[in-house]
Order: structure tokens, then C-alpha cells, then sequence
């Protein structure tokens, strides 16, 4: 583990710190790139600190090992890649049904299929959201530098404990594989999982108003049931209409409930602005320089970051669409978040489109430009 | 079967093409170029994601003079699987661009991570329904593609990036797992190892998979000069101590009436003949340095001979079974 203070990493690498600080003590995971370097780091440094590496057989293994890590009390996490994040989407949604904390860290990659595997892109966003089956709300997270790659891992993991929630950190190829300023303070706030306060606690139910319920663990002499089925309060299994409604609903609402204290965004220039970039992740470090440049140049540009992907910061984007003229939106996609942009800014303003497919990063004068024709 | 001489397999043209980006020194390119050489005629390849996959493919260029289909890391055997169940229909209607096919060899190339890891369930699927494929293992005994990271088929105390040596792990600390094991156990036609130190062997074996009538299972040990570490002119010299050593014997089984038929092919019969001539595993760790920690800072007995007793135990299962 790296000391408090300044270093020069890669960003798996901070990711991988972070999470180590966070409390994480269990990591189960499987090669690909470019998430190597967290299972690398890992395996060297958990168990320097009584935490367990496991290197699995596949993806649908490791995020399994993750939930039965979790459900033993540890503080659990794998990290993957695109064709493994596909992999992992079934114990993700078990995660969301049995209310399981983990993290999952998907440093993206350009696809479909293995495609450009040792390039970056932002094509998992809408996985992320849709991916496994069934109705749940995601909390999806998006660093977009390797200060940000450690300190939203450890807010993943908050957040995790927090709402009994498997968290997503959406990082990509860049920010993974840059090597950074990362600066590790002396403390950082940990959020620890609520245990059960009495023998009559509901392990899948609650009265408290978070609608998050208490979580007993295995070995606490609990008769614990954990199942993917539909479920009582209890565990037991209860498939009737009413007790799936009943419970799928809370399961939704804990997170929308709490979702302006989850959804975590960033303005620069924001005072005054005509057009307004909005991106996230890699993408947002050319649009931070191409809205610098052009406010240089006088134009009333500035830039709309999000830090999370999921809950979706809607009423933020609808108070950007009534100010601003025209939202430019910047991603390494075909232009995923634009769909959620056009949706939220419920044609307030104009929204443009500034997709990238490739593996490779838009340039600044590429994304000046774009401010530059919307201007006119 | 019909015989092939290492003449004839010369003058065959290449079904893998030179020009291919694997590394200089890679054991996997001389294993299926072989492998390839023993192609009886129509052939189709199928390959999982892994280093054959990724460096005999890179644009412009292609290694494969065959078709050749890469399916994602865990599925090379179910591909291969579809491609042989589409070429029976095909014959039994006498329909569509494979029927005029009689023979038709499908040969599967994965890795050790897409065998014993992630394409196990892929492999033991096809292997119990019955379809007349070739699965060839290249068993470079680590994730090599990604970065050098542990698998199932990674020796007990090797180093690799995700079984680090150093006070707290020893390097890897579980023994490699017992494939050929498992896929004898499938009860297929046939099933060997091969290794690029014994090209005849390789041929041989090579055409008795692609003739047996049902699944075969080449179980192939490919030397990988980074990610073992030792220099690329001494692939050849490795491969061969392995065998020399015990820790990687030479042998074939076929399945008939109703159980396995083990043979040990002649390197290792001749070991198993004049036992004096078997060499210390010693030999075979200390010329690689992926095991450099068990000889520096201090010479680590107690895991050599723990790595000795496991290869002598298993050379004396391995010879009980083949009658030697």
C-alpha cells in the first residue's frame, strides 16, 4: 500500500489503492485488458494487509466470488473489461435482487466483441444501465483522472455499503493506463454496511424511511436465506405478484430516493453560457481544453462533467438546456448519453452530437471546432 | 492410419503462413504449423481469443491458409462444435457448400486459460456430445496475451503477475490442474501431449487425432520465452528437459471397449526403461526464470523437492496405467 502523500501511478493502479483504503479485502478476478493492472496490484498488495486475492476461472465465476465474499462480511470487488462485464451481467443482477454490496469496475474498452482490445472507449455506459435483467436503478460512477480513479473507488465502496448495492465504476482504457499525480491523504470517510440490530431484524425489509434494510452475515447465527428468487422480508421465497411488486419496488426506490445525494457532477464555466459541452470519463479532459480555448477566444462556452453516469443528473441537464443555447455532447461512442441528454433537456435547447468510434480520443481542436459551428 | 514422413510433411505447403507476429522463440507457432502439416485435406480452424489468435491475425496480414473463425476466449470448442454438427447435416441432405466434404478437419486452438479456466465447460460440452473435432491445448502455462497472469495450467511455484514471489506468496500455490485427466475422463477415441521438441511425435499423434472418429485432444506443452523467462534460442532445450525431467511425460491414450488405453510414446518409454536416465526437476526450474526465487536468495529445498515428489508420483501413476 502506498503512503499518504504524492505519487506518479497508473490509474488501475489508484483504483486498486483506493479501493484497499476503502476496506476492500477480497478480490476475485480474471485477465483481460486494460484491467490487468488492478488484479496485478491487488494480488500483491491484499495480502500484505490480511486481505484475500483470487484469481478465477472467468468473469461469472469472479463476480460470484465476489457475492459470496460479501455475504461473508468482507468488503469485495473484481474488475474487467468489456466482454467481461458481459459476463458478470447475471450475478450483477443477482447482486441488485439479493441486495448484495460489492464494486465492479469495468475499464472500458472498444467493442463489440473483443474489437479494438487494447483501446479505450465509453460503449459500456448503456450496459452499465441495461445490461442484466430485470428492474433495478444503478449507481454508476466515472472517473475522469487517476486522483478521481482512487477517490471514486472509495466512494464506490460507500456508496455499496451504504445502499446494499452493487456499485459500477465506468472508468476507460485512457484513465486506467495513464500515469498521474495521485495525492493519498492521511484519512478518507469509509462508510461501513448497516449490520442487524436485533435477532428480530428483516435481513430484505425494512421500516426505516432509507429503505435500506440491515444486513446479517453468514456465521452471525442468523438462519439466513440468500436467494435471486422473489422473497419475503425474511429471505423466504415468495413468488406471488405481491411480493415481488412490493419487494422490486423498494429495491428501486432506495436508490431513487437517495438520488440527489448520489448523483455527483462538475461545472466549469458555467456563469454565463451559450453552448455547453457535456461529458464524462476521458472525453471530458479535450473538452476541458477546447472550452478553455475558446472562452480565450471570448465565446460563452463551458463544460458540463458528470462524475455519475447513473442516477442520470436530470434536473441539472433541464436547468442547463433553459440557460444554455445549444448542449454539445462528447463521448467515445455513437452517442449513448446524448439520448439521456435529449431526454432530460426535454427540447429545451438544441443538442448536438459529438460521437467518437475508434479507440481513440476526440482532440481539442476537433472538440473547439464543434463549439465553434454551434456558435454560428 | 496413414503414415506421414517428416518428408512428406516437408514438401506440404504451410497452412500457417511466415510472417505471423508471435514472439521469436514462441513454442506455439512450431506446435501448429505441425499440427497443420498432418491436415488430411478440407480443414477449418478454430481458434480462442489468446497469443495464436491475436498475432497471426493482425491487419493486413493472415497467418491462416485455412478458414479460420475466432470465436471469443471461452467458446473455441462450441464453435468448432456448430461447425461440425452444420457440416453432418450438410452431408446427410447433400446440401450447402460442406457437403461435398467426406472428410472435414476441424481443429480447435485455445490456450490454457481458454481450456482449463475459462473454456472448460465449452470443452467438456462438446467432448460428451461426440463430435469429430480436434482440440488442440497450447499450454504456455500462463495468461501470456494479457500480461503474464496465473491459470489453471500454471505450474506449483512458478511466478507470474497475479502469483507474485516475494515473503507473503511463493509464487503460484497450487499444483497445475490434471487436465488430460479430465478430458480422458469424457471417455473420447483419443487423447495425447505433444511437445515441439519431438516434431515426429507431433505429426504422428497430430494425424491420429484428426482420423480418430469422435473428439481428440492434443495436449500440447509450448514453451513461452517471456513469460517463462528464459532466452528464445533455448525453447527447443526446454521443451526437451521437460520431457527428460518427467514433468511433462509423452504419452497417448485411446478409449476402446469400454477403457482407456495409455501408451507411452518413445522419449519417455525409454525413461521409463533406464530410469537412471531421468533427469532432476532441478534442471528443468533452474534454466527459467520464473522460478529464479527458488534458487536466489537462498536455495528454497523444501519446494524443489515438493515439486520432485509431485512429478515422481504422478510419472509412477502415469506408468502404472500405460503397463510400463
Amino acid at each position: 500500500m502506498l503512503k499518504a502523500g504524492k505519487h506518479l501511478v497508473l490509474g488501475n493502479v489508484a483504483c486498486a489503492e483506493g479501493a484497499i483504503r476503502a476496506g476492500c479485502r477480497f478480490f476475485a478476478g480474471y485477465p483481460i485488458t486494460p484491467a490487468n493492472e488492478i488484479s496485478h496490484h491487488m494480488s500483491i498488495e491484499l495480502p500484505k494487509v490480511g486481505g484475500f486475492y483470487l484469481q478465477m476461472e472467468d468473469e461469472i465465476a469472479s463476480i460470484s466470488a465476489v457475492l459470496g465474499a460479501s455475504w461473508a462480511g468482507a468488503k469485495a470487488m473484481t474488475a474487467t473489461s468489456g466482454p467481461g462485464f458481459s459476463l458478470m451481467q447475471e450475478g450483477i443482477s443477482y447482486a441488485h435482487m439479493t441486495e448484495t454490496p460489492c464494486v465492479v469496475v469495468d475499464v472500458q474498452r472498444s467493442g463489440p466483441s473483443t474489437g479494438q482490445a487494447t483501446m479505450p472507449s465509453q460503449m459500456d455506459v448503456y450496459q452499465a444501465k441495461y445490461g442484466a435483467h430485470g428492474d433495478y436503478e444503478v449507481v454508476a460512477l466515472v472517473p475522469w483522472s487517476v486522483q478521481e480513479m482512487f477517490d471514486l473507488t472509495i466512494r464506490a465502496f460507500n456508496l455499496a455499503e451504504k445502499f446494499r448495492t452493487p456499485v459500477l465504476l465506468m472508468a476507460d482504457g485512457v484513465i486506467g493506463h495513464i500515469m498521474e499525480k495521485l495525492v493519498i491523504p492521511e484519512q478518507v470517510e469509509i462508510v461501513d454496511r448497516r449490520r442487524c440490530s436485533s435477532r428480530e431484524a428483516m435481513p430484505f425489509g425494512t421500516d426505516d424511511p432509507s429503505r435500506v434494510p440491515e444486513m446479517p452475515l453468514f456465521g452471525e447465527g442468523y438462519r439466513l436465506i440468500v436467494t435471486g428468487s422473489t422473497h419475503r422480508e425474511s429471505g423466504f421465497r415468495d413468488e406471488s405478484p405481491k411480493y415481488h411488486a412490493m419487494l422490486v419496488k423498494r429495491i428501486r426506490e432506495k436508490i431513487l430516493k437517495a438520488e440527489s445525494e448520489i448523483s455527483d457532477s462538475v461545472g466549469y464555466y458555467l456563469e454565463d453560457p451559450k453552448i455547453v459541452v457535456i461529458s464524462y470519463g476521458a472525453t471530458a479532459r479535450p473538452s476541458f481544453g477546447a472550452v478553455k480555448k475558446a472562452r480565450k477566444g471570448g465565446l460563452e462556452a463551458g463544460l458540463f462533467r458528470l462524475r455519475t453516469l447513473w442516477p442520470f443528473p436530470d434536473r441539472e441537464i433541464r436547468r442547463l438546456a433553459e440557460a444554455a443555447e445549444k448542449l454539445i455532447v462528447v463521448e467515445m461512442n455513437s452517442g449513448k448519453i446524448l439520448r439521456e441528454v435529449e431526454r432530460a433537456s426535454r427540447g429545451c435547447s438544441e443538442v448536438l452530437s459529438l460521437p467518437k468510434i475508434g479507440g481513440v480520443l476526440h482532440s481539442v481542436d476537433e472538440i473547439y471546432k464543434a463549439i465553434m459551428e454551434a456558435y454560428q | 492410419m496413414s503414415d506421414l514422413t517428416l518428408k512428406e510433411a516437408a514438401l506440404k505447403p504451410d497452412l500457417l503462413a511466415s510472417g505471423h507476429r508471435l514472439c521469436a522463440g514462441c513454442g506455439e507457432t512450431i506446435i501448429a504449423r505441425m499440427i497443420l502439416k498432418a491436415a488430411r485435406g478440407p480443414t477449418i480452424a478454430t481458434s480462442a481469443t489468446g497469443c495464436l489468435e491475436v498475432s497471426t491475425s493482425i491487419y493486413p496480414y493472415t497467418a491462416w491458409m485455412v478458414p479460420w473463425i475466432h470465436s471469443a476466449f471461452e467458446n473455441a470448442a462450441a464453435t468448432a462444435s456448430g461447425i461440425e454438427a452444420a457440416w453432418r447435416a450438410m452431408r446427410r441432405k447433400q446440401k450447402g457448400p460442406l457437403s461435398r466434404y467426406e472428410t472435414l478437419d476441424i481443429i480447435a486452438f485455445a490456450g490454457d486459460g481458454g481450456t482449463y479456466d475459462i473454456g472448460l465447460q465449452a470443452l467438456s460440452g462438446a467432448l460428451e456430445r461426440g463430435h469429430d473435432f480436434t482440440y488442440v491445448l497450447l499450454d504456455n502455462e500462463a495468461y501470456m496475451n494479457t500480461g503474464i497472469q496465473r491459470s489453471g495450467g500454471t505450474p506449483f511455484a512458478a511466478e507470474t503477475t497475479t502469483s507474485p514471489s516475494g515473503k507473503a506468496v511463493p509464487g503460484k500455490k497450487e499444483w497445475k490442474k490434471p487436465i488430460d485427466e479430465i478430458v480422458i475422463a469424457h471417455e473420447i477415441p483419443y487423447a495425447a501431449s505433444i511437445n515441439p521438441a519431438y516434431p515426429m511425435d507431433v505429426l504422428r499423434k497430430s494425424r491420429k487425432a484428426l482420423e480418430a472418429d469422435g473428439p481428440a485432444f492434443l495436449h500440447a506443452l509450448v514453451p513461452c520465452s517471456r513469460g517463462w523467462r528464459f532466452p528464445p534460442e533455448k525453447t527447443i532445450e526446454v521443451s526437451r528437459l521437460a520431457v527428460q525431467t518427467c514433468i511433462f511425460p509423452l504419452y497417448e491414450c485411446r478409449f476402446l471397449e469400454g477403457r482407456p488405453h495409455y501408451e507411452l510414446s518413445s522419449p519417455s518409454l525409454a525413461i521409463a526403461k533406464k530410469p537412471e536416465s531421468k533427469k532432476p526437476v532441478e534442471e528443468y526450474l533452474r534454466i527459467q526464470g520464473r522460478f529464479n526465487h527458488l534458487f536466489r536468495p537462498e536455495m528454497r529445498v523444501d519446494l524443489i523437492s515438493s515439486i520432485q515428489e509431485w512429478v515422481d508420483n504422478r510419472w509412477e501413476m502415469l506408468k502404472e496405467k500405460s503397463g510400463v
